[in-house]
């Protein structure tokens, strides 16, 4: 079983994200879980979205997760937001950030000596997509640091998804999924 | 009314659905609403069941459904556009939850007194007050003697099969009962996992064409719905509603039968998991039965604990007998309930155990209150019961309290306490 927390503000995608990852992993064959909490929250309030992946049909709907991945989409969360909470000694952390990942380690010493990982989502997807929607570039990138998958292969699962955007959407998804997947850290 | 389109009226498209899609529970209903061609859908939509509202309006308007779809102002009144349409002659549906499934009731009574087959997708979620828009089963519980068919899904997949077998098991000519389906809210509803769906075809030729009973749209025989009876009648017309309950539960095997030869996806009226040889037995309804197995398999392999899973698939009519006898071989049974008890034992500590005391063994029983308002239901906390009810198997009676409250923040809470009944 692989275990994935989002951590993300409502409306930057990690829903999306969540479960366009579940349509790729469930293409593959394999068994997927995507939830998320956020109540009655609003857009911008913090939220947490899950994965889980596994070979057989998963029976566990407990919301409690010790997670092999954290991936942090918003800049601010991996400040605000309890990202380390219910971790294990090998959990790998992708964090959205402008910073280097020195600069990161230095401002949240609680990182250190952890498998942490950055890019900047927010920049990518600004720059691609035009939208602070950071959640495909965060798929790429965890397509680079997991090995899931080829990132020919989830890029083209990911046409798929993307399917019923108009061509445009799609192309600056698949440009910022690239750049992601190149540029982590 | 139902399927018959005027002339040149473009019919709705078909959807290509893929052998595997990955839906949340609301998903799941909102296709399989589409899939059965319902007539009118009135609805007013109410989280975590809004989704179901919301897709199935977004296919209406991408023209894959022709039926008509009524957005009303309260829940009473899509529960009375749909008796209205219902009576009329029409296949029928809706989905809510919580404080729109109260303000429902009056209007339940009335759908399963008309004998009318409205099939309701409630999506369980907590009552006010406090406000808690998550997951519980209150207001499954608050419906349960509402003479509707209730059935209940543990994850999407089931949500949707159900909601697909309860058109077909509903109207039925010898059953002519509204239906329940219930999913967890936001834990099944808001929940993606793989679901195999049906073709649109197959799908709808399963539930089949409706068939009306006295519609009053037939103007050339005139109907009545909803007469007053006082005590001349009324209770002669009751017991015909509880007979015509009772007996549904034939018309459900059947049809969970059917379904079964058409998608070698099994359902039963009471199931269980992992019983053949289990000396203790959790028995819960919702998610909770799968987050259940789970536990028990990992006691099984790794305390050599004798765990099993017992859970009512269908809630209304009750399934005593079954009950009983899923229950026959256990030591100790844990009933969990996720709804509050309002000053007695939970639904299925009180129905579980009349079950078993008719019957001729008595199994050690306990009832725990969990879950409320969406608080989570985690492994930890299920082994924590099996360990409990291991206890009470071993001494052979009860030593621990009768009612708890697992999960709870604070001291332990108990009640029922079983010393003061044996002084």
């Amino acid at each position: 079983m692989l275990e994935i927390r989002w951590h993300s503000r409502a409306g930057q995608g990690a829903v999306t994200g969540a479960k366009g990852l579940g349509d790729v992993v469930a293409n593959t064959g394999k068994e997927v879980q995507a939830f998320a909490f956020y109540g009655s929250a609003k857009r911008g309030a913090a939220m947490t979205a899950y994965n889980r992946i596994d070979d057989e049909p998963i029976i566990n709907h407990e919301k409690f997760m010790k997670p092999d991945y954290v991936l942090v989409i918003d800049p601010a969360l991996a400040f605000s937001a309890d990202i380390t909470a219910n971790e294990k000694e090998n959990t790998k952390y992708i964090i959205t950030t402008h910073h280097t990942k020195e600069e990161l380690l230095e401002l949240i010493p609680k990182l250190k000596g952890k498998s942490v990982h950055v890019v900047d989502c927010m920049k990518i997807s600004m720059d691609t997509i035009g939208r602070a929607i950071p959640n495909t570039p965060m798929l790429g990138a965890l397509m680079k640091v997991s090995e899931m998958f080829e990132i020919e292969y989830f890029k083209n699962a990911m046409l798929k998804v993307l399917s019923k955007f108009p061509q445009k959407i799609i192309d600056a998804n698949m440009t910022a999924i690239t750049r992601a997947y190149n540029k982590v850290k | 009314m139902a399927r018959k389109k005027e002339e040149g009226k473009v019919m709705a498209e078909k959807l290509e659905l893929q052998d595997i899609e990955v839906w949340d529970g609301n998903m799941a209903f909102a296709q399989a609403m589409r899939q059965a061609q319902i007539d009118v859908v009135a609805a007013y939509p109410i989280t975590p069941s809004t989704p179901t509202v919301h897709g199935y309006a977004k296919f209406l308007a991408d023209g894959y459904i022709d039926g008509e779809f009524v957005l009303v102002e309260s829940e009473h009144a899509a529960m009375s556009g749909c008796v209205g349409a219902a009576a009329a002659g029409g296949r029928v549906a809706t989905a809510t939850s919580s404080q729109g499934f109260a303000l429902m009731i009056e209007v339940l009574y009335q759908a399963s007194g008309m004998r009318l087959p409205i099939v309701l997708g409630l999506v369980n979620r907590a009552l006010a007050s406090p406000l808690n828009v998550n997951g519980d089963h209150s207001d499954m519980y608050l419906g349960r003697d509402a003479g509707w068919i209730m059935v209940d899904a543990f994850n999407a997949q089931e949500a949707y099969d159900l909601m697909l077998m309860g058109f077909k098991i509903g109207e039925d000519l010898s059953v002519r009962l509204p239906v329940m389906v219930n999913q967890d809210g936001f834990i099944t509803s808001h929940t993606a996992q793989n679901v195999k769906p049906l073709s649109d075809d197959v799908a709808y030729n399963f539930i089949g064409e409706y068939k009306e009973v006295n519609p009053m749209l037939d103007f050339c025989k005139p109907v009545t719905y909803g007469a007053q009876t006082e005590e001349d009648w009324h209770f002669e017309f009751k017991a015909r509603q509880q007979k015509a309950l009772m007996d549904s539960s034939k018309v459900i095997s059947s049809v969970f039968e059917e379904f079964k030869n058409l998608t070698n996806r099994e359902y039963k009226a009471v199931e269980s998991y992992l019983m053949d040889d289990a000396k203790v037995a959790i028995v819960a309804l919702g998610s909770t039965v799968e987050s259940a197995i789970q536990a028990a398999k990992d006691l099984r392999k790794n305390k050599g604990i004798k765990a099993g899973v017992v859970a009512t698939r269908v809630i209304r009519p009750f399934p005593f007998e079954e009950v009983a006898e899923a229950l026959q071989n256990v030591e100790a049974i844990a009933t969990l309930d996720r709804s509050a008890p309002g000053g007695t034992l939970g639904m299925l500590f009180n129905e579980v155990s009349a079950a078993l005391y008719q019957s001729k063994n008595r199994p050690v029983i306990n009832n725990y209150i969990y879950g409320l308002g969406g608080r989570d239901m985690t492994q930890a906390d299920i082994k924590e019961i099996y360990a409990d009810i291991v206890k009470n198997a071993e001494a052979g009676k009860l030593v621990t309290p009768l009612q708890q409250f697992s999960g709870l923040r604070g001291p332990k809470l108990s009640f029922f306490n079983q010393e003061q009944i044996d002084e």
